[in-house]
């Protein structure tokens, strides 16, 4: 009974709307030539030169793709071993604490995460700015990398690795060759939600950076609170578009490995 | 061997961390406020061994948690930030099940289509979808340009900066988490439920809350959940679209850290508004709990 009704139409229509033209208002009032950032002026991308030159914007886009970057590798290899030691670890001491300690983060406000980390690193000395950074992004999205990677290895079929075993192979040689390529596209969206985290986190960045690093959504941030601005409105349309050409690609991508792998699954099957 | 250093790197990197900030935050609440580097007391000294660390725990006290009972500024904003997250979640509930519904009710081949489009926003940035109401909101936005310019309204509505702004932004924000759940809900309801309760009767509509609501129930909750919870501890949409008498505890916390400098008093704030999330979350997670056994 999948039937579009009028009432269907309507709240799909109105409901996506709702969800995308804040956004579309934003990139189209980006391309004003206004200052004043409510009234059209006339088309210009005078906004985008600008933003260009402006050094403060660039050295702060800089660092947090630096940040990002680490933070989500770290993060993706802790979380891939906590995600094993999730599902495959079977029982040892302390594994209540340790489900605790990946499922807390998730749901824990950013305000208390960030003031715990601060206080942390006031307390052991040491000194804030990328690293600091790097070690809080780090920590919470290990978390959501491993709640990512652990729903793919549930329903992971465990003989493939122990026909490998058999086989000759040794436990890390299984991991690599069977495990690992399985699971990858699990760890590759963990990795891809820990960087997307990781570039957008405001709060907790502003607890542990200290007044030697700088973010971007920081930087955004200060300026915004003092009102719209059309430069942020550029800022903003590039994010945008940056993410929606990403988020496309890799929908894509795993859309074709996938059809793929269930292809290369039915001739192993008739073989 | 192996197997015990998988479990010791993440365990001990969480166990660093997580838990001990965590631990820290919990003592500091319990300290004095201190005019020093660091702003509080007592500190402990390992070097002074046992009897400093009795002497360290005879001075943690209550005191901070007594100050937050006493200023009426803590607890209205403990209030006001449930009363806020509570309206909140049933109007993203009221936009989201409609919209679940529709993609639920979708032909076969739009719905990986809308599905995607649903997450989307979810990876933008979330500063610059709260920012992007801003402009709408204000005194010469958009939504009083369009208002005025059709001739609905004569004086321009002050939106921005009050509560109605800030039950927008969180609407908009977490609308993804409340569709996806109740999507997948009605994704595996099945049609022919429906079509018997209209056999035996049923009008449309008493079908849809007889069978379609009742089914859809988990996903319901979930969704309540994953928009009451990180809306509690809200802290950019309350700062960026509410006024000065929103009242966010998120927001109360920041500036009692940020501006007032009071660690002490910042962490017990932390510590309480922990202790009020302990319910939902425990609540959620019995929820899941169950959905999984259903699902076998």
């Amino acid at each position: 009974m999948r039937r579009l009704t009028w009432f269907n139409t309507t709240a799909l229509t109105l409901g996506f709307a709702f969800l995308y033209l804040p956004m579309l208002i934003l990139i189209v009032y980006s391309f004003n030539s206004s200052k004043l950032v409510t009234v059209w002026a006339g088309f210009s991308t005078k906004w985008y030169g600008e933003l260009l030159q402006n050094e403060a914007f660039l050295n702060a886009a800089w660092v947090t793709l630096k940040v990002a970057v680490i933070s989500s590798t770290f993060a993706t290899v802790l979380g891939t071993m906590g995600a094993l030691v999730l599902v495959r670890a079977g029982r040892f001491a302390g594994r209540t604490l340790f489900s605790g300690m990946i499922y807390a983060p998730l749901v824990m406000p950013e305000v208390i995460t960030g003031l715990s980390l601060l206080l942390l690193f006031i307390g052991i000395g040491l000194d804030r700015g990328v690293f600091t950074i790097v070690l809080a992004h780090t920590t919470f999205s290990m978390c959501y990398v491993s709640v990512v990677v652990s729903s793919r290895l549930v329903s992971f079929d465990r003989s493939l690795e122990e026909a490998a075993l058999d086989l000759g192979c040794s436990p890390m040689e299984a991991f690599r060759l069977v495990t690992l390529p399985i699971i990858a596209p699990a760890v590759i969206s963990g990795w891809l939600l820990a960087f997307t985290l990781s570039l957008d986190d405001l709060v907790i960045a502003s607890f542990t950076a200290g007044p030697s690093a700088t973010t971007l959504p920081m930087k955004i941030w200060s300026s915004v609170r003092l009102g719209v601005s059309p430069e942020i409105n550029a800022l903003s349309t590039l994010m945008i578009g940056i993410v929606a050409i990403g988020v496309i690609t890799a929908s894509l991508i795993t859309k074709r490995a996938t059809l793929r792998q269930q292809a290369e699954e039915r001739a192993a099957v008739k073989a | 061997m192996r197997r015990a250093t998988l479990i010791l790197v993440p365990y001990l990197w969480l166990l660093a961390l997580f838990l001990v900030p965590f631990l820290i935050v919990l003592k500091i609440s319990l300290s004095d406020t201190a005019l020093a580097i660091p702003p509080y007391t007592p500190t402990l000294d390992f070097s002074t061994g046992w009897q400093g660390f009795k002497d360290f725990w005879a001075e943690l006290d209550l005191e901070n948690f007594e100050f937050l009972t006493t200023d009426d500024l803590y607890w209205k904003a403990y209030l006001s930030s449930l009363k806020i997250a509570i309206i909140a979640t049933l109007f993203t509930l009221l936009v989201g099940y409609p919209i679940a519904y529709g993609m639920a009710n979708a032909p076969d081949h739009w719905r990986p289509t809308l599905m995607m489009l649903v997450i989307l926003p979810f990876w933008t940035s979330f500063l610059i979808r709260v920012y992007s109401w801003m402009g709408i909101l204000s005194n010469e936005g958009y939504l009083n340009q369009f208002l005025l310019g059709t001739g609905l309204i004569s004086e321009p509505l002050t939106i921005l900066n009050t509560n109605t702004a800030v039950y927008i932004g969180i609407v908009y924000t977490y609308l993804p988490f409340m569709i996806l759940p109740i999507y997948s809900a009605l994704e595996r309801l099945d049609a022919s439920l429906l079509e018997a309760a209209e056999d035996l009767g049923c009008s449309r509509l008493t079908a849809f809350w007889l069978v379609t609501v009742p089914l859809s129930k988990n996903g319901i909750i979930a969704g309540c959940f994953l928009v009451f919870i990180p809306t509690l501890g809200e802290f950019v949409i309350p700062s960026l679209l509410g006024g000065s008498k929103t009242l966010m505890i998120g927001k109360v916390l920041w500036e009692e850290f940020f501006n007032n400098r009071d660690w002490p008093v910042a962490s017990a704030v932390a510590v309480i508004l922990l202790l009020i999330l302990i319910i939902p979350i425990i609540l959620f997670q019995r929820n899941e709990q169950k959905q999984r056994e259903i699902d076998g």
